[in-house]
Formats: structure tokens, sequence, C-alpha cells
């Protein structure tokens, strides 16, 4: 995978990770170039995308659009359920998410995907050791949040 | 934080201002949420509720300042750092520049604790890539987390390096990672082994050495971990899948347990086993299978097996499914299985998914030109995707048709492609498909009249986004012609009057490409239009050139036209209006331009001679070596002038100067010596034509005929072909009459098949019918049971402009060309840098130096078992002890010890063998030993035939029994090309005796030296595996050309690469003649003559690349002088010269 980025259905960015060293003003052009295009897609639509010469698999959840590039070579529907396990990774760690606690806790979700997903390739499939990694750090950070004072 | 949340998803600020987004429903020990009473989460909100980019921009313009001096204040705290590090993730989201802060994230992630490093290493993460240079400063806190005892401390310090991490900086963390790989949790094994991927994308060669313990880690008892090695299998596989045909069983056993179910549930995604894991085996067991009969046998079970079990139906089935049918495709036919996939694609093509549905038509893409058949079957569906609303949909569509276009169908399929290429807006699918038009117009045109249009569709549509070879193949072929003149002609004539019609028009943009191919037609062929005034021609171009939006460079293809017509015009008061309008021009080029015409004009007779018409293709006869300055030249020695050194040698004579201490002749300098020639040969006639060429200077026509020209004229003497112009074309005539029997055979087939369909469907509505009429038009051709060869007659009859010999010559030359250019490229670095050759060199020592000591000691080999046991033990037992016991069966074929580790001291009683008595009297080399068991022997011997080297391999059997099944077999090596098959078998080896086989070998890319290698296997008790390489210089491959002084003269004459170097005569020969002679006998060089101090060598390069060489001798320096068409010979016998004369 070369990147994944979410946006909003108003075309706000809401989450982007780079797997593929690109300038920042590259990064730019590919998202505004993207989210337009993808915005200007009817539902019924496929939900693939050739674009330049990569594939781009989206999918829409809600108010927002999760959105991937991939490789020609590489497999389309698969890569729709890496985007379907994130949210679901999502679902369960904030209790039935919404774009909200997307936006308010993005410092979380890109947690929770760099446990999934690992320099682009899905590193655990299972759910449940994703979120006993992300629990674990997280607890952790409680008891640190508990004795802060004592530490610093 | 036990506030209930109420989320709706309407309006965001209306519920910003109410609610406090808290904990959620994790419970005790759950996951918080950040505070909405922090800075970010009001930050958040105020920016949610502005309404226009403006105030946005404000905002957080204000936002980074604070925070710009918050970051940079020394009393800032670390945990304030951290809420820092986090808004500034959220400015740099929103496209605002942060990269002061970039240096505060590397300082965060090195100090903090754990919760404030944690978004540290992600703040770099997302901020940095991997080629920033603030990454370094990272390094030492990775080492630092990497060595520490805290799990997360370890398991972000990959996940960070696994992300990104310098490239150089690999060797500083290697080690620590490789410990990783035996920690006791999973996770941070397979965090460990997914850094070794990264690292092996961004520099396979520092992660080389590991490779057995990228074994280790396909064999983990964590599932986890043996997937995430399977992305460095796939990539190592992709690279080089024959050196890991040993693991396809292994891969095989993986995924039948996977398949079958045997992996724990956690990893079951929506009930479907592992389903990554499974497309990752299927893709590699793809990879494994291709063209490998014997491998592919090893996965058809389960491959079957994956078809079967994929029902559900679910997404995450169809992937599966869809990647094994790729695989089925891919690996080595299996006619069963093709079956079970081809359904398989109709089920996908025949879903009202629309997902599916494109992937099915991505599957047919793939199979179509396998399967034809597939096509006819689903003809239907692809009528009715043509016209998907969905342009993803029409444009794997019209792939599918691409991929079955033939002479009957073209017309057809071009235009839908066209429609699609007219409403696209994308470039790059501009480009593709433009390209893709050109390539099927130019292939089965129907008539000149279709093929003139549809290029002219593509070059409107297309513009100037279009490859550049578009264009320039297309007036190649206008200008090359075909084999009938008359065809020629007529082509020529409907471009010209197709280009004036769409001049006429006012007021229409043209791409500037377009403007340049017309004016070239134009200028060219526009008096083959016999009917039309050339007066009204140069209006329309004297037109074009007053155009604003006409670039500069289009208007000097156009000027070029105007030349070319009005040297065929007597008068003519357009060009006597340009000549006045431009002439004081603002543009130099145009001015230029106007002054040559104006000039040209004046003398007719010289403008005419310039210009002939229908010329461009035509030869010239370039004089490369100047020759008609050897006079001037003797004329300015006589009177006493230096001679004419090369840059390079005059530089190499002055270093030479200056080092007074050197008392070595310079042979060593030979590679500072051969890039400076090298430079020198480019600069050569030949070479500086070749580059004007290509950079399109090809506006000036006069110029441009004789760079090209004259690189033919050269090149063409010694292409493969030769001079068989006609022969071609005289085949192709031949088989017209068969040809066109078997097309009319076909398009009656074809009628039958949609009379049948609509019997069936009688009550059809006007759509349908005109769908099926579509479909019959479009699938016509496409054989269902037709076989193949018929087929590829009837697209060889279709193929219009099948080109004159001529061009294939011109091809053949290309190629020729390419691969001097390739070899010279590999020559390149081979002599260029010293330090390269010499790493070959230690790499081969190494080797060299390793085997015997496996070999010899036995003590050495019995620790390393020592060692090898207990891990294998180790192994074995934990794959047992394991649930799964997943790997137990691949275990013991990784480890196995190389059989050569076994080989003792062999008795080495059995005789040398000899050649055969008629390969005796030709040159040959020593028998030499290749490598041996203690079973048999491998010798060598060269034989230096006439037109090739023949290498005899002698297999003895040392045994006193017969040895089975014995396979010599010799690996693809790019240099070298083994002719007939790269394999000899025997059957039997009687004891005691020698078996041989010859092989003719052919160097293909030019190279001073070079290695074969191979392996032989053979039956014993176990079967067996011997290695070995055989070494081949650039000399076995030379032989003398015997040739008289006269032909070399004029074959001197007609090279273009020259190398000159002047090397130091050693003391033992001081006469040219015994200089010339060790050349001779060392060489192989032919001597055609000697004259005074100067001598004159030829040989050739098989099969028939000659060298030339000229010699000459002035106080103890002997001058040597190459020329060949092929630019890297001189130079690698340039080093054999040198190489022979400092030995003797």
């Amino acid at each position: 995978m070369q990147f994944m980025l979410l946006f909003s259905r108003q075309g706000k960015l809401r989450l982007q990770k780079w797997y593929v060293p690109l300038s920042d003003k590259e990064k730019k052009k590919i998202t505004r170039e993207l989210v337009q295009t993808v915005l200007a897609r009817k539902p019924k639509m496929c939900s693939f995308l050739e674009w330049r010469d990569l594939k781009i698999v989206y999918k829409r959840y809600a108010s927002l659009y999760f959105c991937c590039a991939i490789e020609d070579q590489d497999n389309e529907l698969i890569t729709l359920e890496i985007i379907h396990r994130y949210v679901e990774l999502l679902d369960k760690y904030f209790g039935s998410v919404c774009e909200l606690d997307i936006i308010f806790n993005f410092e979380k979700a890109y947690f929770i995907l760099d446990e999934f997903l690992l320099g682009g390739e899905v590193q655990e499939t299972s759910k449940k050791n994703v979120l006993k990694a992300i629990e674990q750090a997280d607890l952790l950070q409680e008891s640190q949040n508990e004795d802060w004072g004592a530490t610093s | 934080m036990s506030d209930v949340v109420e989320r709706t998803l309407g309006v965001l600020p209306a519920l910003l201002g109410q609610h406090e987004p808290g904990a959620g429903p994790g419970g005790a020990g759950g996951p918080h949420r950040l505070s909405a009473s922090s800075r970010l989460g009001s930050l958040i909100r105020n920016i949610t509720a502005l309404t226009s980019k403006h105030e946005e921009e404000k905002l957080i313009q204000q936002e980074i300042t604070s925070l710009k001096a918050m970051v940079s204040a020394p009393t800032t705290s670390l945990r304030l750092m951290k809420e820092c590090m986090v808004r500034l993730i959220y400015c740099e989201m929103l496209g605002y520049e942060s990269s002061f802060g970039y240096i505060h994230a590397i300082k965060l992630a090195q100090q903090g604790n754990l919760l404030e490093k944690r978004v540290g290493y992600l703040a770099v993460s997302l901020f940095l890539h991997e080629n920033h240079e603030l990454l370094l400063l990272l390094v030492n806190t990775v080492v630092k987390d990497l060595q520490s005892t805290n799990l997360v401390e370890v398991s972000m310090a990959l996940t960070i390096v696994s992300q990104i991490f310098p490239r150089e900086m690999i060797p500083a963390v290697l080690p620590l990672i490789e410990d990783k790989l035996q920690h006791s949790k999973e996770i941070i094994r397979r965090k460990a082994v997914q850094a070794l991927y990264k690292f092996y994308l961004i520099a396979p060669n520092q992660v080389q050495h590991i490779h057995d313990k990228f074994r280790k880690a396909l064999c983990d008892r964590d599932v986890g971990v043996m997937a995430a090695s399977l992305h460095i299998y796939l990539e190592m596989i992709k690279e080089n899948s024959s050196g890991y045909k040993d693991l396809t069983e292994s891969f095989v056993i993986i995924l039948k347990q996977v398949v079958g179910g045997k992996l724990p549930i956690d990893f079951n995604y929506h009930s479907v086993p592992a389903p990554w894991l499974q497309i990752q085996l299927l893709r590699i067991l793809g990879l494994l299978g291709k063209d490998d009969p014997r491998t592919s046998e090893l996965m058809y079970d389960v491959l079957e097996e994956s078809l079967r079990r994929a029902e559900i139906n679910h997404n995450i089935t169809y992937a599966i499914l869809f990647e094994c049918v790729q695989t089925i495709y891919t690996i080595y036919p299996k006619s069963e299985l093709l079956e079970k996939a081809a359904k398989c694609i109709g089920k996908f093509v025949l879903s009202p998914q629309i997902n599916l549905k494109y992937l099915g038509l991505k599957a047919l893409t793939c199979v179509i030109q396998q399967d034809p058949n597939l096509a006819l079957e689903h003809q239907m569906t692809i009528i009715e995707c043509l016209d998907h609303p969905d342009p993803i949909i029409k444009r794997e569509t019209l792939e599918i048709l691409y991929r079955i276009t033939n002479g009957h169908n073209v017309v057809v399929i071009v235009q839908k492609m066209l429609d699609y290429l007219k409403e696209t807006k994308e470039e790059y699918a501009i480009i593709t498909l433009a390209g893709k038009i050109a390539e099927l117009a130019e292939k089965y045109a129907p008539n000149n009249e279709w093929f003139i249009q549809t290029m002219n569709a593509v070059f409107s549509v297309g513009g100037d986004v279009l490859y550049p070879d578009i264009p320039n193949n297309f007036l190649r072929l206008l200008a090359e012609g075909f084999d009938d003149g008359k065809e020629d002609k007529q082509l020529r004539t409907y471009a010209v009057r197709s280009y004036l019609a769409l001049l006429e028009e006012e007021n229409v943009f043209y791409p500037q490409k377009f403007l340049q191919v017309m004016s070239w037609v134009l200028g060219e062929y526009s008096s083959l239009a016999t009917d039309v005034d050339p007066e009204t021609i140069l209006t329309r171009l004297h037109n074009l050139l007053k155009k604003t939006f006409v670039t500069s460079e289009t208007k000097a293809w156009i000027m070029a036209a105007v030349t070319k017509i009005a040297s065929r015009a007597s008068f003519s008061k357009t060009v006597d209006k340009l000549i006045q309008e431009f002439s004081s021009s603002l543009d130099t080029c145009m001015r230029q331009h106007t002054f040559e015409l104006k000039h040209l004009c004046e003398d007719k007779v010289l403008m005419k001679g310039l210009l002939p018409f229908d010329a461009s293709c035509n030869d010239m006869v370039v004089d490369a070596s100047l020759s008609f300055l050897d006079e001037f030249v003797a004329e300015g020695l006589g009177q006493g002038a230096a001679p004419y050194k090369p840059h390079h040698q005059r530089q190499e004579e002055k270093l030479s100067q200056e080092k007074a201490l050197n008392f070595e002749p310079y042979g060593l300098s030979f590679a500072s010596s051969v890039s400076s020639s090298g430079i020198a040969g480019r600069q050569s006639p030949t070479g500086l034509s070749f580059g004007s060429d290509t950079s399109g200077n090809s506006t000036e026509m006069g110029h441009k005929e004789t760079n090209t020209l004259k690189l033919e004229g050269v090149r063409k003497l010694w292409g493969k072909e030769g001079y068989l112009p006609k022969k071609e074309s005289k085949v192709g005539k031949e088989d017209e009459p068969q040809t066109v029997s078997c097309s009319s055979l076909l398009a009656r087939r074809v009628a039958e098949t949609p009379v049948s369909k609509s019997d069936q469907v009688s009550s059809l509505s006007e759509e349908e019918k005109e769908k099926q009429q579509l479909a019959s038009t479009l699938f016509v051709g496409l054989g269902s049971n037709a076989n193949v060869s018929l087929m590829g007659k009837v697209d060889l009859s279709t193929q219009k402009f099948k080109r004159k010999s001529k061009v294939d010559k011109a091809q053949s030359n290309e190629e020729a060309l390419n691969m001097q250019n390739s070899a010279a490229s590999d020559f390149g670095p081979l002599v260029d840098t010293v330090p390269i050759t010499k790493e070959d060199c230690d790499g081969d020592k190494h080797t060299t130096l390793r085997k015997p000591s496996l070999c010899s000691s036995d003590t050495v080999g019995e620790t390393l078992q020592s060692v090898k046991k207990p891990g294998l033990d180790d192994k074995l037992s934990d794959s047992r002890l394991s649930p799964l016991s997943l790997f137990a069966d691949s275990n013991i074929e990784i480890l196995q010890p190389s059989p050569s580790s076994q080989c003792e001291n062999a008795n080495k009683t059995v005789l040398l063998p000899s050649l055969a008595e008629e390969l005796e009297e030709l040159p040959h080399s020593e028998v030499a030993e290749l490598c041996q068991s203690d079973a048999l022997a491998l010798y060598l011997c060269k034989v230096w035939k006439d037109d090739s080297l023949l290498l005899v391999v002698f297999v003895s059997n040392k045994n006193p029994s017969a040895l089975n099944a014995v396979n010599v077999v010799f690996e693809k090596e790019q240099h070298f090309q083994i002719l007939e098959s790269p394999a000899c078998q025997f059957p039997v080896i009687e004891a005691q005796s020698v078996g041989h086989c010859q092989k003719c070998v052919r160097m293909d890319k030019l190279c001073t030296q070079g290695v074969i290698s191979g392996f032989v296997n053979y039956q014993s008790e176990m079967e067996t595996h011997l290695e070995f390489s055989i070494p081949l210089s650039l000399l076995d491959f030379i032989r003398p050309m015997k040739m008289t002084t006269e032909d070399f003269g004029k074959l001197w004459l007609s090279l273009s690469n020259d190398v000159k170097q002047n090397i130091k005569m050693p003391s033992s020969q001081d006469s040219i003649s015994a200089a010339l002679s060790v050349l001779h006998q060392k060489l192989k060089l032919h001597i055609v003559d000697i004259i005074g101090n100067e001598g004159i060598l030829a040989c050739q390069l098989l099969p028939s690349v000659p060298c030339l060489l000229h010699c000459r001798t002035h106080s103890g320096m002997l001058a040597l002088w190459f020329r060949s068409p092929c630019s890297a010979l001189p130079d690698g016998l340039l080093y054999q010269c040198q190489k022979v004369m400092e030995e003797s």
C-alpha cells in the first residue's frame, strides 16, 4: 500500500498515512486531486479507481471516506477488507465509532493504524491482538498519569 | 470520566457546544478520550465552527505562532510538548507548514517517558519521510530503545524502524533487530521481521547475510511471525524465483493447513481463516510455479481445495478466489483447474455487484490471450460494460478489447476507444489509451483513409501529452513506406489532403505535435497532390506561422516545410512575402531560418541538391573518419606541427610526467584511460549524431537526414540479417492466398454464431439486437474452436502496414545498437571503476575459499553440524510443541546441510578424460577439473572452433557402480547464451567411465570476463546436487579475421568507434614484428600487414563483429588504435593487449 487517506464528505482531511517517501507538495497535490475525484463519484459506482499508475480503493462509512492507494498487481478486494477491518478496530476501540471520535482522537486512530498496518503491509489481522497491544500502551499511560506528580 | 456521551452525526458545531466528549464505554482500563477542554479540543472546535477558509487560515497561523513560541521555550515541560506535538500534527494535516516542530518531535521521542515518547515517535513518523535529513538524529534514540528492557519501548522503536529509517544507518541497528528475532514475545519477533522486511525493501544487500534468519522466521511457531516473513519471501521470490523452489512444498503445506482451518480462531476474518495469509501464499505460489511444470504439480491440489473452500458469499472469499484464479493462470496450466478458474471468472463477470464485475473484467484481461474463448462466452456482458456509466468499468472493458483486436474488428474497437478518449480528462488515461490506439491502427489498419483519420484523431485528442514515439513512428512509417510503391503514394497523398482540409478551417487549435506532423508531411509530400497549387499550401503554412499559439519549435518545423516546398516551386509570392516578414523577426531562430531560406532561394540548384524529393530515408555515405582531411594533416605534420593526441592521452602523459617516482608502467591506470576513451568514442561523429538525433533537433531536415542515415549506413554492415531485403515480403505474398481463405472461413463461422443465438432468443428488442450486432463485429475472428495457428495467419494477412524490409533492417540495426549500448554500459562499470572489480574478485575468492575449507577439514564440518544440530532439534521440538505443528515438514528441508560439505578426500584414481579425435585437432584448452564429489568428477575442455566456442564437459563416474539419471544443467547468464538446450542428460553412466556433452556458447553481451554456472545432479540413495562454474573470457570469443590490406582500408573507413592508447613496449620485444607476433599468438589477432614501423591487425568477435587494430612504434612506445562497429569491443581488446604486453 502506498498511502491511506481519511476524509470527510466535505473534503476535509481527517487522517493521512504515507508509506512512500513524497514531498509535502506532492502529498498535498495528490490529496487534493484524489479527494476531488472520489467525492465526484456516484454512490453506486465501483469502489476502485485507476489513478495515474495506481489503483485507488475507497469506501465510505457514514460521513467518512477511507481511501487507499495500491499498486496495480495488488488485490483490490482484500484492500477493501483492510479498510473494513480498520473500521472494525476503531469501532471496537471507541465503541461504535463516529467521525467525531476520529477528529478529536486522531492520534489514537494513528496508533491503532500503526498496530494494524506497518510500512504499508498488514501486520496483525487479529482484532483481539491489535487492541491488546493498544490497550497495553494505554494502561501504561494511565499508571503514569496517576503517579505523574512523582515522576515529574 | 464517566460522562455519558451522546454522539450524533448531525451538525458538528452545535454538538460541540453542548457536549464534552469523554470516555467511551471501554470501562475501567478502557480507552480514554482526550478531554475536550484540552487545548487541542478547543482548537478543533474553533476550527470546525468556522465557515470560511480565510478565517481558518488566520486561526491556524495564530495557533502556529503560539506553538512556535511554546516549543522553543526552554521552560516547556515534556508533557506540554506532547500536547503541542498533537496540535502540530493537526495543523499539518490541515495543510499548514509546521517544520519548526520536527526537531522537537525527535527530542520528545528521545527524552519523554513512555507516553510522551509514543506521541514523539508518532509525530516523527508523520512529519518526516525516510530521506529526511533530520531522521539521522533519531538513530540513537532507536538504538537505545531497542536495548530497553521495557517491551513497550522496544515495540515502539521497532514500529518506527519499520516505517521510516535512514538507509545508511541500517548497520547501526541491524544486530539489535536480529537479536529480537529470538525474543520470547511474538509481537516483538513479528515487528522485528517487519523491520527486516523494510530493510530488504530499501537496501536488499544489507540484509543479504541473514537470509537463514528469514528461514527461521518462516518456521516460527507463531503464525503472525511466519506471516510477516512471507512479505520478505514474496519480494525475494519476485526477484529470483528459482532460488526458492525448494520452499514450494513448505508453502503448500502452510496453505493447506490454513485452508483446512487449522489456525487459531483469532486469525479468522468473518469466519474465513487468515485471508491475508492465504492471499500472500497464493501469490508466492504463483511466482514459484510460473513456467515450471514440476513445481506447479505440487500446488494443484491445494489450489483446487482453495477454490472449493471459498464458497461463502462475502467479499473476502471473492478476494481469495480472485487471487486463486490469477495463480492458476500464472502457473503451468492444468486443464481441470483452468476450467474451474474460468467458471470462477464467469461468476465475477456476471455478478450484479459492480466491484466484482470490475475484478471479473480485470481477470478476463489477464487471461484473454491465453483463452480467447472466454471472451466469446462473455461477449454480451462485455458489450454491456462498454456503455457502463462508470468510466472505470468502461476502461477495463476497452483493455479487454484491446487485447482481442484483430484485422476484422479493429474499426469497431478503435472507434470505441476513441469515444472514450474524447470523454476522459485524465492525462494518464489519455497517454496510455492514445498509445494503444496508435499501435492498433498501425498494426491492423484496413485502409489508408481509416488509418490517417484515426491517427488524426489520436493526435488532435492526445495532443502534446502523447509519448513522443507515436508521432515519430507515424512519420517513419510514412517515410519508409511499404512494399508497394503505389500504396505508399496513395497513403501519402491522402495524408496531405486530409491535413490541408484540417488547416483550411479557421480558428481551430491543434496541438503542437500534430502541427509538426502536418508540416513535415506537407513539406515532404505535398507535391504528390498534383491538383493542389503549392501556393495554397504555402499560404496555409504562412498563416500558421502568424498564429500566436504556435510555439517556436513548431515554427521551426513549419519553416522547414516551407523551405522544402519552395525548393520545388520555381517562384512563389508567398515565400517572398514570408522572407520579408520574418527577416526582421525578434525570434532569432525564425530569423535564421528565414535567412537560410532567402539564400537558398537565390541558388535554386544548390537548394534542389540539398532537399531532394522523398529522400528522407535514403542512405548517405558519411566519411566518419574524416579521411578527406588526411592530406591536410600530412601537410601540417610536414611543416612541423605536433601530431594530434586525443584529450585522454594528453592528460595521461601529463599525469605521468607529474609523478616522477612512478616506476610502474601505466598498465593499471587502465580504468581511467578507458573511461576517458569511452568519452572520446562517444564524441566520435557517430556518437555525436546519435545524440543530436534524440535531442529533438530534427527540425532541420538536412541535418536530420545525415544523422539518422549516417548511423544506418555504418551499422548496416554488421546487422545480423545483413542484406536480405526482399525475402520477407515474398514470403508474405506467398502466404496471402492461404490466409484469405482462412479468414473467409472464419468469417463464415463467426457469422453463424449470432444466427444460432438469435434463434434461441427470437423476440429481441431493438436495443438487444444492436448489441448482438456489435458483438458479432467485435468478436469476429476470435475462434471458439479455431486452432491458434490459423488465427496467427489471419492476423498476418490483415496486418496492412507491413513495413518494407528496410525497416526490419533498421530495426535489427537498432537492436544491434541497443546491444552495443547495453554492452557498453555493462562493460563500463566492470573496468571503469577498479573498486568494483576488486570487490568482485574478493567475492570470488570468498566462495572459492569457503568451499575447500568445508570439504577438507572434517572438524570444521563437524563443528558446523554440531552447531546446527541443537538448533535443528530445538526447532523441531518447538514446532511439535506448538499447537499447530504447522511447519514440522518444512523444517527438515530448510536446514539440510549442503551436500558439498560432506565431500571428503576423493580418490583421484579416475583417469583424465580426453577429447574426441575430430576436436583434438582444433585449438583447445587443457582438460581441467570443474568440481567433484565422492561419486563423480566434472572436467571441462574449451574448444575454440572457428565459428563458436565449444564447451566439452566430461562427467566421470568414480563409483564402482553405475550412476543413474545424471543431469548437467547450465544456468542462464545474461552475458552468454547456450545454444540448443541448456541441459544435458545421461540416463546411465557406467562405473568408472566417462560421459561427455558439448555445448556451443555465444556471447550475447560484451564483457571482459564472465562465468557460466550450473550444476550436476544425479540419482543415488538421495538426490545429490553439485555446483560448478566455468570462467569465460572475452578472448574465448575472439577469432582472427583474414583480409587483405585493401579490404582493411575500406573497412577501417566505415567504422567509427575508435579508441587510441599508447602502451609501453616490453624490453624483450623492441621491434614491431615481435610485438605483433605476441598479439597474434596470445590474442589470436590476424596480422594483415606490416609496413615499416606500422602494422595492421584484424580480428572478430563471434559471430561476426570485426575489430581492426592499427599499431605504430615510436621511442619504446606502442601506439594502438582500435576501430570497431561495437563501441565496447575496442576497450575490451585494449585491456587484453595491455595485459599480454605486460606479461611478456
